[in-house]
């Protein structure tokens, strides 16, 4: 063993291995390194916001005051979106994108490792201060995670300034990750590595990057504008002095429905590596896929309003947002039908990766059926600020964007790590959390259908056993959590001697699939050259 | 490697063009303020179009086929303790038609105070053709402290307002204006004092 770690150095004369101690995570500038911390962060943050929504769950677990006050209870539904969003989906979507753009496109870091340590490392700071308002003599963010005006400006408590730093900080963040991201896949790609050649994943990122720098700057510039109003005596939001709480809503939301694919896009990339890898067959129509998503995202800009139908807005522009909206499920059913095909026929093996993309793919169209509904104007009448919009957003965020994040770790541990997760323990985490899941947000579909708003801490007692239902599902998930949190600690710091083939699964293809696993600290110094379509079968 | 410095070059050009996008979006963020402005007026959206002086058309025809009941309302923002309501709660109107309605206004604050009332109209395919040539709401208003007042609106519909328009609705929200003084005289124009 010592011998080839002489060997290595004696071949590799500027690889040195990792600094030692807190140094090496404050200092580094590694591309596996900050992957790294992206997934820690983003995995401790899942179980704080995770403890906030079982707080939100107990309280509903029946009606009337079961355990917080409903001061509190808004807290706790804001501080858990906002966690979950800005501090879960995003950092992991970005860890996953820091540790594997580089290995597959067979770049040996990302093009800014400076920029890159710091892009994360705002993201505690901001993260703490966020959090730090519940520790405040005043309430914490209580206007839910959308901030509307005038919730967040008039009559937004104090710690609303925390908040608005917090999110120019975090945004300051994901913008410096995504130009990062896309000058590494346009200036690092190894020779032969054409734009058609590239996995789907890149591609994924690649245009979620760019919807990032587009309206990530927009959410910079709307929270700005609640500080100007909030402290410098300008009035964008308060009608007052001559401004408009709608407009509000549609900077926010200019910003917050391409958001929606920023959070789901690299999860369709991730989807897409892993489906041929268990089906043992290429993608099915790698190009549509690629201008599916590229449609997917043009589109995303254009359809904001159909958050704001019933704000008022004249008929012709609702009747638009609907139609543009409609549009979006053309190149999604595209990609539905191209994982169906992939699978159609594969020689398909169920391993956990596979049973997570498999569970994504029916729920989350699920999800989008749902999201059709409320796209529709007049069934959008009565469905809006209800608990079916509460189901529709966790079936597309839960089943769609954590599970492929969930998918992207079992699949790609092993490579990370160099040791096999277990498998047993890593089933019986997706068959609990597909059952915890279905049985938290099935039931709020009916329960908003029947009219109980959402944002709510106390409700009719009609809907008292739905929401039972839902609290001992989320419970049921909560607890299946911790498992998988066990299996990435186990794989991560188990001391028998990996012994995982470089491949790892038996049909996966692609460059990270060269690498030895676990995967040294240094990768591809001297690019790979491509000479065939590495993802052909 | 050794395409290195060409490679960092490009990195260099990306950068800057990147980055001019990144601040591109954060200004287009504060153009959209003045846009949603001019779309709200030319649609009537949120009583945009209402706020300012229209002009009559001279060869305008009362349209007396047609009658719209026109509805009016008030509402008091937040805890500003005024009377304010309209003398009539709604008039009938033909299209073309020049009316002239008051709203009393009481000023029970305690106090002398700037308010505006903020008009909306709906339904909203109609909202921009409720024109007015003179309103109270136009501009911000003083009141003494238990100053009582009756305040003008002269309004119209133009006769292009849709056919299948039968009532309209011309709401206001009174707002304390404490915070957004404009620097102008005291403005009274057509109050009634009582
Ligand atoms: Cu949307």
């Amino acid at each position: 063993m010592s011998e080839s770690i002489v060997l290595d150095h004696a071949t590799d004369h500027d690889d040195h291995g990792p600094a030692k101690g807190f140094t090496r995570w404050l200092f580094t500038t590694n591309h596996k390194d900050i992957g790294t911390l992206y997934l820690y962060f983003s995995l401790i943050m899942f179980f704080v916001g995770g403890i906030m929504a079982l707080i939100v769950r107990a309280e509903l677990l029946e009606p009337g005051k079961v355990l917080i006050n409903p001061e509190f209870f808004n807290q706790m539904t804001t501080m858990h979106g906002l966690i979950m969003v800005f501090g879960v989906i995003m950092p992991a979507m970005a860890g996953l994108a820091n540790w594997m753009i580089p290995l597959m496109i067979g770049a040996p870091d990302m093009a800014l490792p400076r920029l890159n340590n710091w892009s994360f490392w705002l993201l505690p700071f901001a993260f703490t201060m966020l959090a730090s308002t519940l520790f405040m003599s005043g309430p914490a963010p209580d206007f839910g995670w959308t901030f509307y005006a005038p919730l967040s400006t008039t009559y937004g408590p104090k710690s609303t300034d925390f908040f608005i730093f917090a999110i120019h900080m975090m945004g300051i963040s994901s913008i410096m990750a995504s130009l990062n991201i896309v000058v590494t896949i346009f200036n690092m790609r190894a020779p032969g590595m054409g734009w058609m050649n590239l996995p789907v994943f890149v591609w994924g990122w690649l245009v979620t990057a760019f919807l990032l720098l587009a309206v990530m700057p927009v959410l910079a510039g709307c929270v700005t504008m609640m500080l100007m109003d909030r402290h410098f005596h300008t009035s964008f939001f308060d009608a007052a002095g001559g401004g408009d709480p709608s407009l509000f809503q549609h900077v926010f939301w200019f910003f917050g429905h391409p958001e929606v694919y920023i959070l789901i896009l690299p999860g369709f990339g991730v989807i897409s590596e892993i489906i041929p890898t268990f089906s043992r067959k290429s993608l099915f129509g790698y190009r549509f896929m690629v201008v599916a998503t590229v449609i997917i995202a043009l589109l995303g800009l254009v359809v904001w309003g159909h958050h704001m139908f019933t704000t008022g807005a004249p008929l012709e522009a609702q009747l638009y947002f609907m139609y543009a909206t409609m549009l979006i499920a053309v190149p999604t059913g595209i990609k539905i039908f191209n994982w169906v095909a992939t699978i159609f026929k594969g020689s398909i093996s169920f391993e956990t990766p596979m049973l997570f993309a498999l569970g994504f793919l029916v729920m989350f169209t699920l999800g989008g059926f749902s999201g059709l509904m409320l796209g529709l104007v007049p069934a959008d009448y009565q469905y809006r600020d209800s608990y079916f919009v509460v189901a529709h957003f966790h079936y597309v965020l839960v089943s769609g964007s954590l599970f492929t994040i969930i998918a992207a770790v079992y699949y790609w541990l092993p490579k990370w790590s160099g040791h096999m997760y277990s498998e047993k323990l890593g089933q019986i985490h997706f068959w609990l959390t597909v059952i915890g899941m279905n049985l938290t947000f099935m039931p709020m579909h009916f329960l908003g259908l029947a009219g109980m708003p959402r944002r709510i801490p106390d409700y009719a007692l009609q809907f008292t056993d739905f929401n039972q239902y839902c609290t001992v599902g989320a419970f049921i998930f909560g607890f299946a959590q911790l498992i998988f949190l066990y299996i990435i600690l186990k794989s991560c710091f188990s001391k028998d001697k990996g012994h995982v083939s470089a491949q790892v699964w038996e049909g996966a293809k692609g460059l990270e699939w060269t690498l030895p696993s676990p995967v040294p600290y240094h990768t591809f110094a001297t690019p790979p050259v491509i000479t065939t379509g590495h993802r052909e079968y | 490697m050794n395409t290195k410095i060409p490679a960092t070059k490009n990195n260099k050009r990306l950068i800057t063009i990147l980055v001019c996008g990144v601040i591109f979006m954060f200004g287009f963020c504060y153009m959209l303020v003045p846009l949603y402005n001019i779309v709200c007026k030319q649609i009537g959206f949120n009583g945009k179009s209402a706020n300012s002086a229209t002009l009559v058309n001279p060869n305008m025809q009362v349209d007396t086929s047609r009658t719209i009941k026109v509805d009016f309302s008030t509402t008091m923002h937040g805890n500003l303790n005024f009377k304010f309501i309209p003398l009539q709660r709604h008039i009938e109107v033909h299209p073309g038609e020049r009316k002239l309605i008051y709203f009393y206004a009481e000023n029970k604050t305690g106090k002398d105070i700037t308010v505006q009332a903020i008009p909306s109209i709906t339904p909203n395919d109609a909202a921009r053709f409720l024109k007015k040539t003179e309103c109270f709401c136009f501009t911000q208003q003083y009141f003494f402290k238990g100053e009582k007042a009756d305040m003008p609106v002269y309004f119209f519909i133009d006769p292009a307002v849709p056919k299948e328009t039968k009532e309209m609705t011309l709401s206001y929200t009174l707002f304390d204006e404490t915070e957004f003084i404009k620097k102008q005289k005291h403005f009274t124009k057509g109050r009634i004092d009582l």
